[in-house]
């Protein structure tokens, strides 16, 4: 006997739903070139500014490319794997290849104020919000 | 020849027997491993790991890693958009050829951590010759 029924629609509705907050959301947007999905990214809001953290391990500094230009940002770059000659391969998960991504800020942003930051495999890149954005205080007089 | 372009690869969660206290998410890093007649070398890719928080054990041939995020560093930050989940990592393989297990040794750079672990005496190949 089953005890318990899970209704069988919930996961469609739950990838429904996944699929129109992606579609909804001003956070992509092929505005460059830069068409790809790689790397992954999140982005955090820090008071008035945000700060997009990006997961991208095993890169070296000098092979990654970031251009900021109005409210676009692109990240591109290439990752490579080496083995030493003679290895015999008893898994190969890592993947090596290039990217190229564009993430587009649904805000005004200062794109001279961007600050890039690679540590232990993970990009944070610091957006400032431009400061005609910020919003003002109205004095009463 | 054209380089092939990256895609996401999805993060896998480690399936535990047990349910840890805490309730942060753990996951499988992705992992390379590769023999040559010295060694054996895993390379495990753990971004935003820092070498203070990896742990590497081996025990009973197992080799274990784990590394930890530092979750303070996104305190103060507000999600607005988000592709991936954040956690923990770890994995552990069962380990086959005979490792001198005083002689492991680890680096981790740029999120990628690379175990050196090299093979025992007794373990490396010997050329064997007919007289």
């Amino acid at each position: 006997m089953i005890s318990s029924f899970r209704d069988p629609f919930e996961d469609l509705f739950a990838i429904q739903r996944a699929l129109d907050a992606y579609r909804a959301s001003d956070w992509l947007g092929g505005r460059t070139a830069g068409t790809g999905s790689f790397p992954p990214i999140n982005v955090f809001q820090q008071g008035h500014d945000f700060m997009a953290i990006i997961e991208l391990a095993g890169i070296n500094k000098k092979d990654l490319d970031i251009q900021a230009k109005e409210n676009t940002i692109r990240i591109s770059g290439k990752k490579a794997i080496t083995y030493p000659e003679g290895a015999s391969m008893h898994r190969r998960e890592r993947v090596s290849g290039v990217f190229d991504r564009t993430l587009s800020v649904p805000i005004q942003i200062n794109p001279d104020g961007i600050k890039a930051e690679y540590r232990d495999g993970i990009l944070a890149l610091h957006i400032p919000r431009a400061e005609s954005e910020k919003p003002k205080t109205v004095k009463i007089t | 020849m054209a380089q092939q372009e990256l895609q996401v690869q999805q993060k896998r969660e480690v399936e535990k027997k047990q349910e840890s206290t805490a309730p942060a998410r753990t996951y499988l890093p992705t992992t390379d491993i590769f023999e040559t007649q010295q060694a054996l070398t895993v390379v495990m890719e753990m971004p935003g790991v820092d070498n203070q928080n990896v742990q590497v054990t081996v025990e009973n041939d197992i080799l274990s890693v784990n590394g930890r995020i530092d979750f303070s560093k996104y305190e103060g930050l507000q999600p607005v958009y988000t592709e991936y989940n954040v956690g923990h990592y770890a994995r552990s393989f069962q380990l086959s050829s005979k490792i001198d297990q005083g002689k492991i040794t680890a680096d981790l750079k740029d999120g990628v951590i690379t175990l050196t672990l090299p093979k025992a005496e007794e373990a490396k190949p010997r050329k064997i010759t007919v007289g």
